[in-house]
């Protein structure tokens, strides 16, 4: 078990003193306010259906549906679908960490995915060098992104931010239009493969190696998500004030969602132009921004299976649905309206176990 | 210079006027809303079927016809404003304002993907274009119809600041922005104040809508997006919640952009829009006339 078990093993050892009681309070907060409304423990169990969505090789079965999916179809369009819903994944998750855990909205997320996709294929077709070699320089490159955007405006109202975001989306579109470098409207063409050109270019090696990588991307974003963190991201989504009140630094632990949200989304970019091996500005619209936006609402705000579920949905859909093709994005904004009226938790709500084991606890002195 | 000077102020004068929308919506209930770029495109796709509709009268009397239209237009974006208060807004007041934000963001989707159902993907072409007889003023190019189009522009603003400073109504709207539940208390209808709000701000969009479809012939149904952006900016460099104040800053911002265009060229114009926007929210996050607001817990 990783870092977020052991700090959450942690609390019990310390001295009942006042901080460890405020930090099971803390823990406690988020779905007394408006997440879903803890169950008794008396009365009868979790149905079937609860237990099966909240098994802990819930990963596994998703991992296995994945690498099973080529089994069942393996057309070279089919592969290419799927390699492209798993990169949405990736997108989808990156962006849960800034919406779903810090409750901060962000407009321009395909800006990150931009500035990954182009740093990575910029380098790797002038230097002639594979594309996991410019992983570092990626890396580097969308935290001071991050950073760049994220450090004026997170002082600010939060409303203020989806604006400034929606902003700086359209700036990294203009630019990749604009500058020579990024070779214009046309984009560039011929980005080497992940590992130079000969090696893994079968579209379902391909779609394997993708699939291992989002899974431990996946992966990592929901441990960030239970690690110390990532309980201080909810406790800034829930109640900033409370959370600055408590000693949190809503600050930098604002800035570090963005970072981290910002560095998911560039690795997407980089799988994206592996994937591709073409991009172009029309790639990084607003649309795109909001169709991730999207796959974290419906699925569940903060809830890593909700919004694997709803990113898997958003990006197969049209697929599915190509009769409706100009119905398509209506649909998506009512059903955007009527998610947040009717269900604001999204479809597949986040159930965190540590909520209820903390909860467990703090009744303990109480009683 | 002069031409700089005039082009900047005419262009400021469309986004002062959308950015009043947004600034009265957010001063009274604290709402951005995204999807006010998308009713001026409303209006300049219902000025584009009443043109239509009317045929005749359009080749002989343009400006006329365009006023006419206009007038209709703000009937029908105001009623679209309400509706969408009423069907997406109300049920969501007292939310989180995540939620709000979301939501905003779905009609705005919603809007737009609408048209485009109903209007088709192409862009589509004004049926009157106000080109016109020039005057020379101090070296600046001047049409008589941009004359006429500001002059409409500063009319509807001297009427929504007299509306919003000296009636009974605009007390009532201010009494709501300064505390929602003790103007409740006090009588006032919270709900129809807003929902009248929300006409003013959407007709006041549709009026800039049709205007523009107008001067510069061509819509279509993603012409929002960009000048929502560009009226948020307006209203932060004015100070948002602030009638004179985002008045100030959408001339602000069209002086701006246009020094700007003529320093690095059209194709940066948006850029540095909105790179004013993030320098102005790092500096002067109050903008120009707003005042110190502490968030209320």
């Amino acid at each position: 078990m990783s870092a977020g078990d052991a700090s959450q093993e942690g609390t019990p050892h310390v001295e009942p003193g006042p901080q460890a009681g405020q930090g099971a309070q803390a823990g406690q907060g988020p779905p007394v306010k408006h997440g879903p409304p803890v169950k008794p423990v008396r009365g009868r169990g979790p149905s079937v259906v609860t237990r099966l969505m909240e098994t802990r090789y819930l990963g596994w079965i998703g991992l296995a549906i994945a690498l099973g999916a080529p089994l069942i179809i393996a057309t070279p369009y089919a592969l290419n679908v799927m390699t492209s819903a798993a990169i949405f994944v990736m997108l989808a998750v990156g962006l849960n960490i800034v919406v779903g855990y810090c409750g901060l909205l962000d407009l321009g997320y395909a800006a990150f995915f931009a500035v990954g996709a182009y740093t990575g294929g910029v380098m790797a077709a002038e230097l002639d060098i594979p594309l996991i070699a410019t992983v570092p320089a990626v890396l580097v490159v969308t935290v001071v992104a991050g950073i760049v955007i994220g450090a004026p405006t997170l002082r600010l109202r939060s409303d203020y931010l989806a604006i400034v975001t929606l902003g700086f989306g359209e700036i990294i579109r203009i630019c990749a239009t604009n500058l020579e470098i990024t070779g214009g409207p046309s984009g560039i063409y011929g980005i080497p493969g992940l590992f130079g050109d000969d090696v893994l270019t079968e579209p379902a090696a391909f779609y394997y190696l993708t699939v291992l990588i989002v899974a431990v991307a996946v992966l990592l974003a929901a441990r960030l998500g239970r690690s110390r963190l990532g309980r201080a991201w909810r406790f800034v989504r829930e109640d900033e004030d409370a959370a600055e009140a408590m000693g949190v630094h809503t600050y930098k632990v604002k800035l570090a969602a963005y970072i981290g949200g910002a560095v998911w989304g560039g690795m997407a970019g980089v799988l994206f132009a592996a994937h591709l091996t073409a991009i172009s500005p029309p790639s990084f619209t607003f649309l795109w921004s909001a169709l991730v936006l999207m796959a974290v609402v419906l699925g569940g705000m903060g809830s890593t299976p909700g919004v694997v579920v709803g990113a898997v949905f958003i990006s197969l859909a049209p697929e599915l649905l190509r009769d409706l093709a100009d119905y398509r994005f209506f649909v998506f904004g009512v059903l955007l309206i009527l998610v947040m009226i009717v269900r604001p938790q999204g479809l597949w709500p986040h159930r965190s176990q540590e909520t209820a084991r903390t909860a467990a606890r703090s009744k303990e002195p109480v009683a | 210079m002069a031409q700089l000077v005039w082009n900047g102020l005419f262009v400021g004068s469309f986004y002062a006027l959308v950015a009043l929308g947004y600034s009265m919506v957010y001063g009274v209930i604290k709402l951005l809303n995204f999807a006010h770029g998308d009713l001026y495109m409303l209006g300049a796709f219902s000025g584009f079927a009443m043109l239509g509709a009317m045929g005749g009268l359009v080749e002989s009397q343009s400006l006329l016809a365009l006023l006419l239209v206009l007038i209709a237009t703000m009937a029908v974006t105001g009623m679209g404003g309400v509706a969408l208060e009423r069907l997406a807004y109300r049920p969501l007041r007292g939310a989180p304002r995540l939620s709000l934000l979301i939501t905003a963001v779905g009609a705005s989707f919603a809007l737009e993907y609408g048209t485009r159902i109903v209007a088709g993907p192409n862009p589509r072409v004004y049926q009157v274009r106000l080109g016109g007889t020039t005057i020379h003023v101090l070296g600046a190019r001047i049409t008589v119809q941009q004359l006429v189009l500001v002059a409409i522009a500063i009319g509807l603003m001297f009427a929504l600041n007299w509306l919003v400073m000296r009636s009974r109504q605009g007390r009532a709207m201010r009494a709501i922005a300064l505390d929602p539940k003790a103007a409740q208390l006090m009588g006032i209808d919270v709900n129809a104040v807003i929902a009248r709000t929300f006409f003013i701000g959407s007709a006041l969009a549709g009026a800039a809508g049709v205007m523009a479809g107008g001067y510069y012939g061509k819509i279509d149904f993603l012409m929002g997006f960009i000048i929502g952006l560009k009226a948020f900016t307006a209203a932060v460099i004015g100070g948002i919640g602030n009638m004179q104040g985002t008045m100030l800053g959408g001339l602000v911002l069209g002086l701006l952009e246009s020094f700007g265009t003529d320093l690095l060229g059209g194709e940066w114009r948006d850029v540095f829009a909105f790179g004013c926007l993030i320098l102005f929210l790092t500096v002067r996050p109050t903008g120009l006339l707003g005042e110190r607001v502490t968030e209320r817990v």
